[in-house]
């Protein structure tokens, strides 16, 4: 579903993707770790189109098409979502009326009819009731108020709503309690599918413990440094990044 | 007295003087009126129009935005009226009583004064004036002295219509009133509108004023407003028109004690539209939100002038501006809280918000402060800048295409502005012109 090809990445005139190579198939969930500094949050934004984040060489294919030269929106209608490290506070746009139209918006594109206000509402308040979110709060404006594991949820639940085909998590479980943990992994268990892969992108094995990933990578200094089954996290867990940091400094 | 060496009358303050002696005879008013009218014109004489060295019109430099003064409107003739039926649409649904102004004269037969609720009173200034109306006779031109103002001064000459309302004591107002002026004229005509609004004590009423003009005239339009100790009053007021349009508006108000006044001024047409608000605080323990929100493209100028003069102690006044600028708009604002030093308590904060969708757009910002007591708590802020990126692409990454997450994050700038509009539905009409402003921007 989604291979990414000697994806090379500057941010300001700065190379922090030097080389990056991974491919998630149908159905699996892989993890990405390393240390800060790596890229980790690059490659997530690179994959979402964030402006500033410039691929100067190397793909992006999703089901075989690049898509490094869509805009963000075209990228998210092909099935691609961002679950945002630091989800951003829109005072005056109420949060129904932002899923609303994101999910209007996708459907529409995807030559899809959009939803009728009950359809949208029955969905909404499903979705919500799952991950403990009270409708009122959705009245309000985008994470405006929300507390730091409220606003975590809110990324899950517009992924519940918006059904993508591969999921990015960016450090999901920064600023998360061990009850919002709980929720929001659940949250992410429930969006597990043979259809769907997902990328969950984290600095620690924490969040692993409950989304068990089917693979697990080492990213530093901007590559796949190690790749290997969940038992690499807890190796990780115990040795720390420290040796891989060696081996990125010898690669060429 | 005045030192200053006076320019050479420009063409238009010719014009001007010239169609003051000749409408004189025609306009309406007995003796009082006429020395009233003649004083202004003389004060208009001295003034002329304002210009970038008057302090208060340096970004809105008037002698040189109006060359030439159109011809005095005439009386509407059966399709300027015809033309005039939607005009007011503005507001949406909202239920209130019309009364209408086409070029600068009352046209009852399609204005509402059918069932005037116990206490209210609605008539025309033309007529007002010709019979000697008492309130008018009390009041008109001293709600608040305008010596230094020539648009005022020239609108006291030659002003010809409008509307005299007033609440009595203790009356509540269930409708709101509508005041319509549309300039429908096909040839550009120099329109002046006057009224005079007083709420009496403890009284309660909505006044929503809406602008509208069919092709470049020049519109100078005032509103004394007088509103009693413990009254409620909200003041909207709507400005559209062609890029051709000029259009001055003075409002001219004064509170008294305990009283709650909200006025918000919405601008979404018009070449050149000068709002001034004139507010003085009579009474302790006032609370006003004077509030606007101005949407421009094109070569739109757009200035927002505000003196909020506290004289009595205790009062809180809360100024909260937006303004969305679009290709090589300008939009001006100008606002000045005075605390006098008997205005101890005062509560005053003043904020004004530029959201610039253009690299040649223009945001002017002057706020002033003038502090004379010691105990009070004032402050102003003010913001310009363009659209967030950060929040535009993340409505992106959830599938909004760009213009849309433009419009969402416009919508949500001009909403909060709205926001201090109390009538859910008038918020919602005109949240529904923003919603109408973008989607021609984008075409």
């Amino acid at each position: 579903m989604l291979e990414v090809k000697n994806l090379h990445v500057t941010v300001d005139g700065k190379q922090i993707l030097k080389g990056l190579d991974l491919t998630v198939n149908k159905g699996e969930v892989h993890a990405i770790m390393g240390p800060n500094g790596s890229g980790k949050s690059t490659l997530a934004y690179v994959m979402a189109g964030k402006p500033g984040y410039e691929a100067t060489e190397g793909q992006i294919l999703l089901d075989g098409e690049d898509i490094l030269a869509m805009q963000s929106d075209e990228r998210a209608a092909k099935g691609l979502f961002l679950a945002f490290q630091y989800p951003l506070e829109i005072p005056g746009v109420a949060t129904m009326t932002f899923l609303r139209t994101a999910l209007n918006a996708q459907r529409k594109k995807r030559g899809e009819p959009e939803l009728s206000t009950p359809e949208f509402l029955k969905l909404v308040r499903e979705a919500a009731a799952k991950l403990e979110i009270d409708m009122e709060m959705l009245r309000r404006g985008v994470n405006v108020g929300f507390s730091g594991g409220e606003k975590k949820r809110n990324e899950i639940l517009q992924m519940a709503l918006l059904q993508p085909r591969l999921c990015v998590l960016d450090e999901t479980d920064s600023g998360l309690d061990i009850d919002a943990l709980k929720i929001v992994s659940d949250g992410v268990n429930r969006l597990r599918s043979p259809d769907r892969a997902m990328v969950v992108i984290t600095h620690y094995q924490r969040l692993l413990d409950h989304i068990v990933p089917d693979v697990v990578h080492v990213l530093s200094a901007g590559r796949i440094v190690k790749t290997g089954g969940k038992e690499l996290a807890l190796e990780l867990e115990a040795s720390g990044y420290a040796q891989f940091q060696g081996e990125a400094a010898l690669a060429p | 007295m005045n030192a200053e060496v006076r320019q050479i009358k420009t063409n238009a303050e010719l014009a001007l003087a010239q169609a003051y002696s000749a409408e004189k005879a025609r306009l309406p008013g007995d003796r009082k009126v006429v020395a009233l009218r003649d004083a202004a014109a003389a004060r208009f004489d001295a003034l002329g129009l304002p210009h970038r060295r008057v302090e208060e019109w340096k970004y809105t430099d008037l002698r040189a935005l109006i060359r030439e003064a159109k011809p005095i409107a005439g009386a509407p003739n059966a399709a300027g009226k015809a033309r005039a039926k939607d005009a007011g649409k503005v507001i949406g649904d909202m239920d209130a009583r019309r009364v209408v102004f086409v070029d600068g004269t009352f046209v009852p037969e399609l204005s509402d004064l059918a069932n005037l609720s116990p206490g209210l009173t609605i008539r025309s200034m033309a007529q007002a004036l010709a019979e000697g109306d008492a309130l008018v006779a009390d009041r008109l031109g001293k709600v608040m002295p305008a010596d230094g103002e020539g648009v005022i001064a020239l609108n006291t000459a030659l002003m010809r219509d409008g509307a005299v309302i007033h609440v009595a004591k203790g009356a509540t107002l269930e409708r709101p009133i509508h005041l319509v002026f549309a300039a429908t004229g096909d040839k550009a005509a120099s329109v002046f509108t006057r009224s005079l609004v007083v709420i009496e004590q403890g009284a309660r009423a909505m006044v929503v004023e809406s602008h509208d003009a069919s092709a470049g005239h020049q519109v100078n339009t005032a509103l004394e407003l007088v509103v009693g100790d413990n009254a409620h009053v909200d003041h909207i007021k709507i400005t559209s028109g062609p890029s051709d349009l000029v259009h001055v508006s003075s409002l001219m108000a004064a509170i008294g004690a305990n009283a709650r006044f909200n006025d918000f001024a919405f601008n979404i047409g018009g070449g050149v539209v000068r709002n001034q608000t004139f507010v003085r605080f009579d009474g302790e323990g006032t609370h006003a939100g004077l509030r606007g929100a101005s949407l421009l493209k094109g070569k739109q100028h757009i200035d927002s002038t505000l003196v909020v003069d506290h004289q009595a102690g205790g009062c809180q006044s809360r100024e909260v501006f937006a303004a969305v600028l679009d290709d090589e708009s300008r939009g001006v604002f100008q606002g000045k809280i005075v605390v006098r030093q008997r205005a101890q308590k005062t509560d005053a904060r003043m904020m004004t918000r530029a959201l610039l969708l253009s690299d040649e757009a223009e945001a002017d910002n002057k706020p002033e402060l003038e502090i004379f007591a010691d105990d009070v708590q004032c402050g102003h802020g003010a913001t310009s800048g363009a659209l967030d990126e950060g929040l535009k692409f993340y409505l992106m990454a959830r599938g909004i295409p760009e213009p849309e997450a433009e419009a969402l994050l416009v919508q949500a700038f001009v909403g909060e502005a709205i926001e201090g509009i109390e009538h859910a539905g008038l918020r919602d009409a005109l949240m529904e012109q923003v919603v109408g402003w973008l989607r021609s921007r984008g075409s």
